[in-house]
Parts: structure tokens; C-alpha cells; sequence
């Protein structure tokens, strides 16, 4: 167990025990090819189970002037076959983060939360799960204009960032109606998804491009619809580059222009590096990122070579705080906990040893705060109240999840290796119990760094 | 002055700095006095023309037909609340509850949230780049007033509060959290945690915290049944009844981009709710030395978007509250909203800088020099002589 496979181990999956196939960090590149086995052997949501929820509470609406009383119930029930969905999506991930290939769930991790969505109302409950699956994941390691495409006309984005809600004012239905665009899904995708706030895009711009996707909207019956009708009529002009044409085909040229630019490339270069590395990356790795992105045009497979094999990605402090999903992820590779485990656990036992702890760690499971999703900065995990339950958890789940614990010091050499230190493994043995001692361990800083 | 090696020098030798005046204290016991100043963020951008309605210009039905069908409540004979805060006109009866309008921080043409609330959170202004703003400017206040303890000061919930963040010590906490812990594993916790530049400190205070308890008074002696809002309310009162002078917190859910009317229903209810709890589990001596304010990263577009909703502006409204307050009046010189008055044709125009109405409150409240509110607390502000950013307090 080399120091650059453990440091690998941390960065790029959820740490030790080592896979004795990923001995090396070019062995994790490996994890990219091929069909995506975690996703069909534990599998989340489709988009015609999402729709099933939307197609409800349209029928729902006409209830309600009906039969107050039934409404009632159907509401109950969409609500409780939404959250049925919605777990079983979380249930997925944390499944394929234990049976599946590290850095290819740690990848999908990172551009899930890149094109955050967030669910609003009981019938876009499935939409998290469904965007990862369809549009993020068969992504990770293609061209990243290709996965920027997916997600435009994914509903879970079109309905997150409103896009559903907006008509060019000259179109047929925005003049039928008197309605117009709505900014939000257009601001997004050149502030966060693309060139970063930093570029020199402008109000203009935004206007511009939303007028240009005015066209993109959501058919409760099947999905993904380009409605010419609510389509703003004429070419738009963004960053400088006419887009015309019909459908979507303008769209998609504009993504293709977007994912090449080398703001983007800088942009998510920095992201990347953040993610991985340290709040304060090497400018060296960040460039070496950078100009992979410009070279290759935005080749993720290409990109994410050099993320993982760059010096400066595998050396230097554990500098980097394991945000909550992931400190829940490494404590249950840790302590063995299998992906079939998880993807059967019964709902009670799954909120109250998982999903509500990681809120009190301050990560609400797909529930990011806004669009541009969870904070990087150690800062933002390591407050009080967030150890205060990073340490509860550590104290009192995992003797409920394996039973009978491992001995705490060899829970910690498997956890940890070389980086459980003398005072570690002695605090460790001078545990009054074995809970507690195994506490210590997922507690320590030296679990919570990478 | 380079701002930014300004901001970074503050952030290293606060004590030191010669632009740092020592304040004058209004009161005895804990550097600050007795004055408490409790800061909300309201995050994702607050429609302020919708909180306060001016439906006294003849144009704002025909640029918000759906929002402005939905029921208000006359303030004045040219503003109207927002039904959804009708729980606080008791308070602006009272000259409790005050606004201000047509205000914004110096954030213009971007229109991102998250840019928007780091400038908000740290005070500055556009000469300062993003990455550079380090600290927040409740902190800067604290760094100002030498022998402030980190009791003096609490971020409370599970946000992060860069406001109130920085060199001066201050403390974090949510109030629903415990920690089940022998007494020799919290010995070992703090040994393995204690050295570690990173959780030393967090981890020293989970542990410290979790052994007390928020002490709880209900006025009504009524059972306990809080929302978590109102859990938020009750921790930061308890604290500001004891050593605590300054408290801050979120309250997320404000960008409406969609069905705004049912939209900001429920951070409208949560907004009312932390005032009135505040006011509630604060004695009436404390309440009137209390100012609340409420402030957002910027407003929202002054015509209603495609989809009953608005998208991102620039001038937006301040909520203040308290017993300290001036309230009963809508501060702020009103723009108008004549497409030529308005900001880039499409917003509301920002007729003040918020941060001097927090820059007049503490003034009011801690004393401190204009010199010390534009150059070190608010890099930039410019409070125009004496008495600028004045008249909120009583």
C-alpha cells in the first residue's frame, strides 16, 4: 500500500480499505470503462416513474374541484409514491458508492452536484435521481458538451431552474398569453454550469440566451418537449456568436461553443482541483487541468487522466474536510458495509442511520441550499454543531450497522493505515467500550481529512 | 488603498491596526454594552417591491398584475405590507417595525446570488474582488472592540454565517443538537482533536456546548412547541439575555422565480415568526435595546417575469425590528418606478447603501467613529459626514 494509492484512496473514492485492484492511481481510471454495473445493479429512478407524479397531480387539480375529499387522499398518496422514488434513488447512491468503481462514483458525485437540482413539491421527487442516471453518469468520461446537452433537456433541470415557465414574449403562446422569459435557467448555465461568474458575459447576454431556450419545456405525458410555440422567434446573439435555426439544433450549437470555451475550461479546471485537492489548489495542477480542457475540447476521460495522476494531486497534507456524504460513505466502506446492505435496508432504519444524520451534519441529502450546490471550504463543515454530529453518528450507528464491532484499533488501521498516529491508536485502546472506541476513530481528524 | 492587501492586513493584525480606533462604551458590563443587534440574511434575493408594495405608483398593478391581485395591507397611504408578514402590524402599530426601501449593498449587474450574499456578508464594496472578501463585517465590528469574548457573539443554525465570521472569536451553534458522550470519551475526543488547526476549536466547543442547556422562558407559560425557525429564535434569545450582544442567522427561500405568490408564503411565515419569537423570549428592557435586521444579497425585477414570479434585480428593502427601532415608517428616498427611473431599465434603483443603516445602528448602539465604520468595518462606505446612515434607531 503505496503513500500516492492511499493519498488516491482519500482524494478520488472513499478511502481505505484499498481495492486491491486500485493499488496504483492509474488503476482507477480503469473504473471508467465499460457499462455502468453499479447503476443497473442497484437502480434509481427513470424519468417515466418522475412523470407518473406529474401526470397525478395534473389529474389532481380536476379532482379538487370535484371531490375535496378524495383530492385529500390523492395528494397523501402522491406525496408517499414520491418519497418512495426519492429513496430509492438515495438508497442507490450510497449502494454504488460501496459496490461500485471509486473514482467513477466520486465523479458522478462531483457533476451531480455541479447541475444540482433540487425537488419542489411532492411530484419532482424523482427528478434527483433521475438526472444522475440519465444525464450525468453515461457522461463522466465523454465530452462534457454531451453531458451539458443531456442536462438541457433533462425535466429535472428544466423544471429546477424554471425553464418551464418561460416563453419568448414574441413567440406565438408568450403573445396569446402576454407572457414572458423567465432569466433563471439562463443565468445559471453561464455563471455556474459553464464559464463561471468571473467571464465577461453580460445582462445582455443573459437576456439573449434565455430568448434562445425559451423553447425547452416539459410534456407531462412524455417528458422533454421542444415547443416551437413558446420558442422566441429569430437568431440571438451570445458572447458575440449568432445562434439560429430550428429546435434545438441552435441550442445544442451554443452548449457545443460553451463546453470549448477556455473561461469554462478555466472555470471548471479550478472546480475540479477544489473538489479533489485543496481550497487551495497548486496553480500548477489547476493549469495542467486547464489545458487539458482547451486541448481536448472538454474530454472528461482526458481530464480526469491528468486530475488523477498529476504530482501535485497526490502529494502534500490532507488538507480537504470529507463533506458529510461522503465521511458517511468512507465510514461504511470502513466498517464493510456492503452495497446490497444498503440498497435493502428498510426505510426507518435508512433515514435514522443516514439520511437524518447527514442533515445534522449540515448536508441535506439532494437538498443543496441553492443551484451552485454544497460549499468546498472546509470552514463550512467543521462548525461546532456539525462535529457535534459527526461525532454522534461516529458514537452511535455503526455499533447498530455491524455487530459485533471489529476491535477499535484494527477498525482504525483499516480505516486509516499509516495515518492513524500513535495518539490516535492510544486514545483508541483507553476507550472505556468499543463503541466508543470506534467512535474515536470516525470522529478523529484524521477520518474527516483527506 | 489596495483593498485587498487592506482586507488582508486587517485579517492578520486586527488589534494592531492604526485605522481601528478603541471604542468609547456606551454601557459597563460586557464590552459591548447592553445594546443587541441581531442580523438575518435572507438568502436567494427577497422581493422587496412585494414585502412592501408601493401601490401608491400608478404603474405597479399594470407591471405586477398576478402579484398585485393578491391581498396587502396599507401601511401608509402609499405603501402596502405583503399579507403574508400581517403578523407583525401589531409591531409597526407599536413603532416597532420599520423598513427601508429602494436600498442594495454596491453588488450591480451580475445579478448572482451567491456573489451577491459574499459582498452582502462581508461588507465591501465592487473594488474588492470575491475571492478576497476573508472576513464578514459583524466580525470586523468585534475586532474593533478590543476585549470582546467569542460569548459576546453567536452564528446560530446549520448555515454558513460569513457575516459573522473572521479573527474575532465568536460562536457557532444549532440548538437541536446533543452529544452522548462519557465523560473519558470526551477526554480522549478533545486529546486527539485538540492540536488540529481545523477541528481543535469546533470540536472544543460541541463539546462545550452540548453541556449546557438553552435556558428556556416562555412569557405565556404555555408548553413548549417551537418550529425550527422559532427554535433558531429562542437559542439567540436566550443567548443575547445572557452575555451575547450580537446574534445572526438565515433564512433561505426567497428566490421566487416561479408562482410567487404562493411561493413567499413560508419564508414570509418563517420571517415573522423569528420577530415575533424574538420579541417573545426577550424581556421587554432587552427587547428595547434590540434592533433586528433583516437584509438580502439584492431585489428582484420590478415587472412580473413570464411565470408569475421575478427574476434578479438590484434595489431591494431591509426589514428593521425592535424595541430600539424608529419604527412605523418605510425609510429611504422612493425612485419611482417610470421605466427611466428605474436601474438598467428593469430594476428597482438602489437610493442608499444598506450598509450604512447598519453602519448608523452601530453608531448608535457601540459608539464607534465614522472613520472606524468606513475604513475598517465597511471598506469603502462613504457615510457622507456626519449623521449619514442615521435615523433608524430612536
Amino acid at each position: 500500500m503505496t503513500d500516492r494509492a492511499v493519498t488516491a484512496a482519500f482524494r478520488f473514492g472513499f478511502g481505505l480499505p484499498l481495492d486491491p485492484a486500485a493499488a496504483a492511481p492509474e488503476a482507477l481510471l480503469a473504473g471508467l470503462s465499460g457499462p455502468d454495473r453499479a447503476a443497473a445493479t442497484w437502480p434509481g429512478v427513470v424519468t417515466p416513474e418522475a412523470l407518473v407524479l406529474l401526470q397525478r397531480e395534473i389529474g389532481l387539480r380536476e379532482t379538487k374541484k370535484t371531490d375535496p375529499d378524495a383530492a385529500a387522499v390523492e395528494a397523501r398518496a402522491i406525496q408517499r409514491a414520491g418519497l418512495i422514488l426519492q429513496r430509492q434513488g438515495q438508497r442507490a447512491t450510497f449502494a454504488r458508492a460501496l459496490g461500485g468503481a471509486a473514482l467513477r462514483e466520486r465523479l458522478a458525485w462531483f457533476w451531480t452536484n455541479h447541475f444540482t437540482v433540487v425537488p419542489r413539491g411532492r411530484n419532482q421527487l424523482g427528478w434527483p435521481s433521475a438526472l444522475r442516471d440519465e444525464a450525468i453518469r453515461p457522461h463522466l468520461a465523454g465530452p462534457f458538451a454531451e453531458m451539458l446537452k443531456a442536462v438541457a433537456i433533462h425535466p429535472g433541470m428544466l423544471f429546477y431552474l424554471d425553464q418551464i415557465g418561460s416563453f419568448g414574449p414574441a413567440s406565438k403562446r408568450g403573445k396569446a398569453n402576454g407572457r414572458g422569459l423567465n432569466e433563471n435557467y439562463a443565468r445559471e448555465l453561464l455563471e455556474l454550469h459553464t464559464l463561471g461568474v468571473a467571464a465577461a458575459y453580460t445582462q445582455a447576454d443573459v437576456r439573449e440566451l434565455a430568448e434562445l431556450l425559451a423553447g425547452l419545456t416539459v410534456r407531462p405525458a412524455d417528458g422533454f418537449f421542444f415547443d416551437a410555440a413558446r420558442a422566441e422567434p429569430g437568431a440571438e446573439t451570445v458572447l458575440g456568436v449568432e445562434y439560429g435555426g430550428r429546435n434545438t439544433a441552435p441550442i445544442f450549437r451554443l452548449l457545443e461553443d460553451l463546453a470549448r470555451r477556455p473561461e469554462t475550461a478555466a472555470h471548471l479546471a479550478r472546480k475540479l482541483a477544489v473538489h479533489f485537492v485543496s481550497d487551495q489548489p497548486d496553480p500548477a495542477l489547476v493549469e495542467a487541468l486547464a489545458a487539458e480542457w482547451r486541448a481536448s475540447g472538454g474530454d472528461l476521460r482526458r481530464v480526469t487522466e491528468v486530475l488523477v495522476t498529476h504530482p501535485a494531486a497526490l502529494s502534500g497534507p490532507a488538507a480537504k474536510v470529507r463533506p458529510p456524504g461522503e465521511f458517511m460513505a468512507a465510514a461504511l466502506h470502513a466498517l464493510g458495509v456492503s452495497g446490497d446492505e444498503v440498497y435493502g435496508m428498510a426505510e426507518g432504519p435508512f433515514q435514522r442511520l443516514v439520511i437524518r444524520p447527514l442533515a445534522a451534519m449540515g448536508q441535506r441529502w439532494e437538498a443543496a441550499p441553492g443551484p451552485n450546490g454544497w460549499p468546498e471550504a472546509a470552514s463550512a463543515w467543521v462548525t461546532p454543531a456539525g462535529m457535534a454530529a459527526r461525532i454522534e453518528w461516529a458514537m452511535q450507528v455503526p455499533g447498530r450497522l455491524v455487530v459485533p464491532l471489529p476491535d477499535p484499533r484494527d477498525l482504525a488501521r483499516t480505516a486509516l493505515g499509516a495515518r492513524a498516529d500513535a495518539e490516535l491508536l492510544g486514545a483508541v485502546a483507553a476507550a472505556e467500550s468499543t463503541r466508543e472506541g470506534a467512535g474515536l476513530v470516525f470522529a478523529s481528524p484524521a477520518f474527516n481529512r483527506r | 488603498m489596495d483593498r485587498r492587501r487592506f482586507l488582508k492586513g486587517l485579517a492578520c493584525s486586527a488589534a494592531a491596526h492604526p485605522l481601528l480606533t478603541t471604542v468609547t462604551l456606551a454601557g459597563s458590563s460586557p464590552a459591548l454594552g447592553e445594546n443587541r443587534l441581531v442580523v438575518i440574511i435572507l438568502r436567494g434575493a427577497m422581493d422587496g417591491l412585494d414585502v412592501v408594495q408601493p401601490r401608491g405608483e400608478a404603474v405597479f398593478a399594470a407591471l405586477r398584475p398576478g402579484l398585485s391581485a393578491a391581498p396587502a395591507l396599507p401601511l401608509d397611504d402609499f405603501f402596502h405590507l405583503h399579507a403574508g408578514l400581517g403578523g407583525l402590524l401589531p409591531l409597526w402599530r407599536a413603532g416597532e417595525l420599520a423598513f427601508v426601501h429602494a436600498t442594495s449593498t454596491p453588488y450591480r449587474d451580475k445579478r448572482s446570488h451567491f456573489d451577491g450574499q459574499d459582498m452582502l456578508e462581508a461588507g465591501t464594496g465592487m473594488d474588492v474582488a470575491p475571492a478576497a472578501l476573508r472576513d464578514g463585517w459583524l466580525n470586523r465590528m468585534l475586532q474593533a472592540v478590543p476585549g470582546t469574548a467569542a460569548e459576546t457573539a453567536y452564528a446560530v443554525g446549520r448555515d454558513e454565517m460569513k457575516v459573522l465570521m473572521g479573527p474575532a472569536p465568536v460562536r457557532e451553534w444549532a440548538p437541536d443538537q446533543g452529544l452522548p458522550l462519557s465523560a473519558q470519551g470526551r477526554r480522549l475526543l478533545e486529546r486527539i482533536c485538540h492540536d488540529d488547526p481545523l477541528f481543535g476549536a469546533a470540536v472544543a466547543d460541541a463539546l462545550d456546548l452540548t453541556q449546557r442547556d438553552a435556558p428556556r422562558r416562555d412569557a405565556a407559560g404555555t408548553a413548549e412547541t417551537a418550529t425550527p425557525v422559532e427554535a433558531v429564535a429562542d437559542f439567540a434569545a436566550a443567548r443575547l439575555m445572557e452575555d451575547a450582544r450580537i446574534a445572526a442567522f438565515s433564512l433561505n427561500g426567497w428566490d421566487t422565480h416561479r408562482g410567487q405568490n404562493e411561493a413567499l408564503g413560508r419564508p414570509l411565515k418563517a420571517l415573522e415568526q423569528a420577530i415575533l419569537r424574538l420579541k417573545l423570549r426577550l424581556s421587554p428592557e432587552v427587547w428595547a435595546r434590540t434592533a433586528v435586521l433583516a437584509m438580502t444579497e439584492f431585489g428582484r425585477t420590478v415587472a412580473e417575469n413570464g411565470s408569475r414570479g421575478t427574476d434578479h434585480g438590484t434595489g431591494g428593502a431591509m426589514v428593521a425590528a425592535g424595541g430600539a427601532i424608529r419604527g412605523g415608517r418605510v425609510f429611504g428616498r422612493w425612485p419611482g418606478l417610470d421605466e427611466a427611473a428605474l436601474y438598467d431599465r428593469r430594476d428597482l434603483m438602489p437610493t442608499s447603501d444598506v450598509r450604512a443603516w447598519a453602519a448608523g445602528v452601530m453608531r448608535g448602539f457601540y459608539g464607534f467613529g465614522d472613520a472606524t465604520l468606513e475604513d475598517a468595518v465597511f471598506p469603502g462606505l462613504d457615510l457622507g459626514g456626519a449623521g449619514g446612515g442615521a435615523g433608524l434607531l430612536l
